[in-house]
């Protein structure tokens, strides 16, 4: 099975002359494009880009794609990321040509389909999220928590609060919440979590005053609990002037169950690749809508999809913040989590919910035996295992074991997040795995805590590469091709 | 002539000092310890800042890179930067080896030399390792 | 219920027996407080299976132009090109799309060897060090290329840029300006639509300048020159390129830009109404450690065979938190890997020729307008695959309607980006047009007179 094409890379398997792709023959002379440009722009040559045959391109990358374990081909249970099965109509039905051949700057009238989704698409995240303002716009979570700090920023402008900068963050939150706050201009402080993984009152209470700009909350936050004080937390933050700012990546959690409106949030976003099931893309694409209250939905960027009479339109809202990216916003991820919320609809969202909690509790149940879990027996869609406890007594570290478990064929839970738990492994089974499979993770986890030391530290054995040397790849960066590094 | 790490003054956050008079002017040499060397696992970069630069004591004046962390390198002594180790970022291999002669970072002539009252000598710096180790 | 959902009534209770909970919702009260659950069901359309969904999506998708009903000249920042059946079949491969970041490399050495070559051909495309493995479009790239330069260039706050930047890449630059300490400064295109008069602006306070080449209005900047005097006064150039345009132009790197920018949607991507797109980047190497974004590099395993990680990665936000440069914690993998099969298919003669057949057929529809009563071209001078056309009699907007009915996307009636363009239409030519539709295209909007006689042009 050994395969050269996949090895190596496009540039080693260039041969001069081939060819795989020819336009058309002009009644002009092609060469005549050289005299319409001044010759002073002209390149000598066009970059040294490989030259190859169709069959060679097909064979690379179909092989490449072999050494992939994706929600298709294995159980994929990365916590905080939702690797839910990908639906096969969301991709079919997104690529009509009617929705995936539309230009972006077309006038509203010719895609009255487009608007018609997209407006709908706003109502339901409204909808589920309790919090009537949408924009669509931005490009990915982390996108849509810097836009939804823009509007708070240009809120407060507008009140002449200009004095609140801080942007409070938990101490388990996820990177982007700090880096985040920061581009928006704010300052940042931390919010420490208790014992309980819950926020700490008293630590909050400490930190809010009338720099107090904006909370950041995850909830469930990221060791998978609902934060039950949350109420409290949000009507404190209101008190003292501030916006509550929920990130959603957790919504997997909580649909129809609870609204982040319900329980005090101001903003929020979503991930619609996590949630609603479009594909995550090896990395990329996704989306990142952002949900806001009435008073702040004149801010958001635009354009926004409405509806006057019988027609849809798009349009800017009032004091908008302006734009965070080019165009609507990336309608191919979005008419992905439109298939996929007509295809549960009232009925089945919660379902959604319902059983990704129990699916988490249940292999909860089963791997608090094998590792400890400390905070707690019960959790929501997902829940952090340490191996501490492993590595003091057998020198296995959660890396070990997440490196052990790709030769079981599951790809690893997420290791080392969230900070504030050591040798953190952090499991989100979701919903869309059968018990069968949990069962048969739980068991390799458990396998892998009897296997010896050796075994475990050299792991992954069956895989094409083992344990590559992130150092070398950081202390001498080689991020590109050259015919010397060949 | 290898510097003798029982001799040389130390900062709470694991930089080494070693004063010496060059030219009537006191001159710091700075370093980080062994103890940090090991504690931030396999380095990976160094940021450092240009020489002329002026750095007051406990002040940021680079970063040091592992892998997955970034550490910030505070300045023992007050003073200007007259000389960097502009080598050093891309010789980290050797700094593991040899953190007190090769290793050095900085050189910062000392403007106040009452700062150098905060550090620590040897003993006192290993306890704190223990403590922390 | 439609879904995807495996447990079977026994399945849950035995699930619920391990977890040693009643119910399911136990568990819910035991986390979330009964004053916070919702008390009804969602307020949704009702579940619809798979037949009758597909039913209606045909039917909503049905009723929108597109580049597939209509012949279509509208440019603007993202073109209709050629896309062909190999990146399509291969990026509908599970294996790629269904797949995440790749924090385990052993497992997703497919995806990381991809990122690696497609880091290698924008270098290459740019003419710079390094490329990161792309961000959200090209238009938010622009603007992370300067708050790079920002961060690079100390005590420095002033961003230069050209009114033939692209209106929405200045929009999104000013809605991040707005909450940092900087200042934008937009120069006005001069008449032939070009930029050197930012030259004048340049000053010992500019970070950055940054410039689109071939601009918005599909002409040609001076590039090296204002980079010379950019680079003379300490600040970076930032340049936002077309990468079709490099089959025959002269790269960033080549012509003095130290971070280049692009949309890659010309690469093999469909248009979609805007998104997902692919942010292209490249910068050179003594910038790398500012780059954004996540970043491919080359290595070896235990057992010494060569591989490729993440790399770089301190750069980033779940390290450095509020300290990073961007809070970018994604790229755009699937889109990034069309663009890298869609270049290996093309190779240098591919793309040369596609830029050939641009150049030349916009400049056979160009003497077609300047040949016509109706319409005059409003910039002389070279261009690249667009150009602006001012209609004499001031009805885009009709006539943008008018050649809908006639099956045309005529090009972008630039007053909906910027009303001092009310009377301008941006007409970009592909590849894929040929003579016969130009011609036609020319006709169509020429008949458009006659057709549409708007009453206050009447009475003047």
């Amino acid at each position: 099975m050994r395969n050269q094409q996949a090895t190596k890379l496009l540039f080693e398997m260039s041969r001069e002359g081939r060819r795989a792709h020819r336009l058309p023959a002009l009644a002009q002379d092609l060469d005549s494009a050289a005299t319409l440009l001044p010759a002073d722009q002209l390149a000598d040559a066009p970059p040294a880009l490989p030259e190859l045959a169709e069959p060679d391109v097909i064979r690379h990358f179909v092989n490449l794609s072999t050494m992939n374990m994706s929600v298709d081909t294995h159980f994929y249970p990365l916590g905080s990321c939702t690797m839910k099965y990908n639906p096969k109509r969301n991709e079919r039905l997104a690529s009509l040509p009617g929705l995936v051949d539309v230009h972006p700057l077309q006038d509203d009238r010719s895609i009255p389909g487009v608007l018609q989704m997209l407006f709908e698409l706003q109502g339901m995240l409204a909808e589920i999220s309790g919090l009537p303002g949408v924009s669509l716009q931005p490009a990915a979570g982390a996108h849509g928590e810097l836009t939804a700090l823009f509007v708070a920023a240009a809120y407060f402008r507008d009140r002449g609060e200009t004095e609140r900068s801080v942007v409070l963050t938990a101490d388990s939150a996820h990177g982007t919440n700090p880096a985040s706050a920061q581009m928006a201009g704010f300052s940042t402080q931390t919010v420490k979590s208790g014992e309980n993984g819950l926020v700490d009152m008293e630590d909050l209470k400490s930190k809010l005053n009338g720099q107090t700009a904006v909370f950041m909350l995850t909830n469930p936050n990221t060791l998978g609990l609902f934060d039950s004080q949350v109420k409290e937390i949000t009507d404190l933050v209101h008190e003292a002037g501030g916006l509550i700012y929920l990130d959603g990546a957790n919504m997997n959690a909580i649909l129809g169950i609870t609204r982040p409106g319900d329980f005090g949030a101001d903003l929020m976003h979503y991930n619609p690749h996590k949630t609603f099931s479009g594909p995550h893309g090896g990395g990329g694409p996704g989306a990142g809508p952002i949900c806001v209250r009435d008073f702040l939905a004149d801010y958001l960027p635009g354009p926004i999809v409405e509806k006057q009479g019988e027609e849809y339109v798009t349009a800017n809202p009032s004091k908008s913040i302006g734009r965070v990216r080019s165009f609507f916003g990336n309608v191919g991820v979005l008419a992905r989590a439109y298939v996929y919320i007509r295809t549960y609809g009232k009925e089945g969202l919660r379902r959604v919910s319902e059983d990704a909690v129990l699916g988490a509790n249940y292999l909860l149940s089963k791997v608090k035996h094998i590792l400890d879990v400390p905070h707690g027996d019960r959790c929501m869609h997902e829940f952090v295992a340490t191996a501490s406890k492993l590595k003091k007594e057998q020198g296995l570290t959660a890396m070990d074991l997440a490196k052990r478990l790709l030769d079981y064929g599951f790809h690893a839970p997420t290791v080392y997040f969230p900070l504030v738990v050591e040798e953190a492994v952090m499991v989100e089974p979701t919903e869309t795995e059968s018990k069968e499979t949990l069962d048969a993770f739980a068991e390799a986890l458990f396998r892998i805590t009897e296997e010896a030391g050796d075994l475990i530290h050299e792991a992954p054995h069956t895989t094409k590469i083992s344990r590559p040397d992130d150092v070398a790849a950081a202390r001498k960066p080689v991020l590109r091709w050259t015919e010397s590094s060949e | 002539m290898a510097r003798d790490k029982t001799t040389l003054l130390y900062a709470e956050t694991h930089e080494w000092v070693d004063v010496a008079e060059e030219g009537g002017q006191k001159i710091a040499t700075i370093g980080i310890s062994d103890f940090a060397i090991e504690q931030l696992t396999d380095l990976v970069y160094m940021e450092l800042p240009e020489a002329g630069k002026s750095v007051g004591a406990g002040e940021e004046f680079g970063e040091v890179e592992s892998v997955k962390a970034v550490s910030p390198l505070y300045c023992p002594v007050g003073g200007e930067v007259v000389a960097v180790h502009e080598d050093l970022p891309d010789q980290l291999d050797n700094l593991n080896e040899d953190p007190y002669d090769f290793g050095w970072i900085i050189k910062v002539r000392i403007e106040d030399e009452a700062t150098l009252e905060k550090l620590m000598d040897f003993p006192t710096y290993q306890k704190q390792c223990a403590s922390e180790g | 219920m439609n879904g995807y959902l495996f447990h079977t009534e026994a399945d849950r209770l035995e699930m619920l027996r391990s977890i040693g909970a009643e119910s399911l919702q136990e568990i819910i009260d035991g986390q979330v407080p009964k004053a916070l659950q919702m008390q009804r069901p969602l307020d949704l359309p009702p579940s619809v299976d798979e037949m009758s969904l597909e039913q209606e999506m045909r039917r909503l998708a049905a009723g929108n132009a597109s580049v597939s009903s209509h012949v279509c000249f509208m440019g603007g920042g993202a073109y209709d090109h050629f896309i062909p059946a190999v990146v399509d079949e291969i990026a509908s491969r599970g294996e790629y799309y269904t797949s995440y970041t790749p924090y385990q490399a052993e497992v997703s050495q497919g995806n990381l060897q991809v990122m690696f070559e497609y880091e290698t051909l924008v270098s290459e495309l740019t003419g710079l060090d390094v490329s990161n493995a792309s961000l959200y479009d090209g238009g938010s790239a622009a603007t992370e290329a300067v708050l790079m330069a920002l961060a690079s260039v100390k005590k420095r706050h002033r961003v230069i840029t050209s009114s033939a930047v692209h209106p929405e890449y200045r929009q999104i630059l000013e809605s991040y300006l707005e909450n940092i300490d900087a200042e934008l400064v937009v120069v006005p295109a001069n008449e032939s639509g070009t930029s050197e008069d930012l030259i004048e602006a340049i000053d010992e306070q500019t970070a950055c300048v940054l410039l689109q080449h071939p601009n918005y209005f599909g002409r040609l900047e001076q590039v090296q020159k204002i980079a010379d005097a950019a680079h003379a006064a300490g600040a970076l150039v930032i340049q936002s390129f077309d990468p079709i345009s490099v089959g025959l132009l002269k790269r960033p790197g080549d012509l003095g830009a130290d971070i280049a920018v692009a949309e890659g949607q010309c690469l093999g991507n469909p248009l979609q109404y805007g998104g997902p797109y692919l942010g292209v980047m490249a910068c050179r190497k003594d910038l790398m450690r500012r780059l954004p974004g996540r970043i491919a590099g080359q290595t070896s395993d235990r057992r010494g065979n060569r591989c490729w990680v993440l790399t770089l990665q301190t750069r980033e936000q779940h390290i450095r938190r509020e300290k990073a440069t961007s809070n970018i914690c994604s790229n755009q993998t699937l889109l990034a890997l069309r663009a890298t099969i869609y270049l290996s298919l093309l190779g240098p003669h591919g793309l040369k020729e596609t830029a050939e057949h641009c150049v030349v057929k916009t400049n056979v529809a160009r003497e077609k307008f300047a040949a016509s009563e109706r319409f005059e071209l409003v910039h002389p001078g070279p261009v690249f695959k667009e150009f602006v056309i001012r209609d004499r009699q001031n009805q885009v907007q009709q006539l943008v309607q008018h050649a809908q009915s006639k099956g045309f996307l005529a090009g972008v009636a630039m007053g909906d980006l910027d009303e001092a363009w009310n009377d301008c239409l941006l007409v970009a030519v592909t590849e894929k047009r040929t003579e016969a539709e130009i011609e036609e295209l020319v006709e169509v909007l020429q008949s458009a007179e006659s057709q549409r006689i708007d009453p206050v042009a009447q009475t003047v």
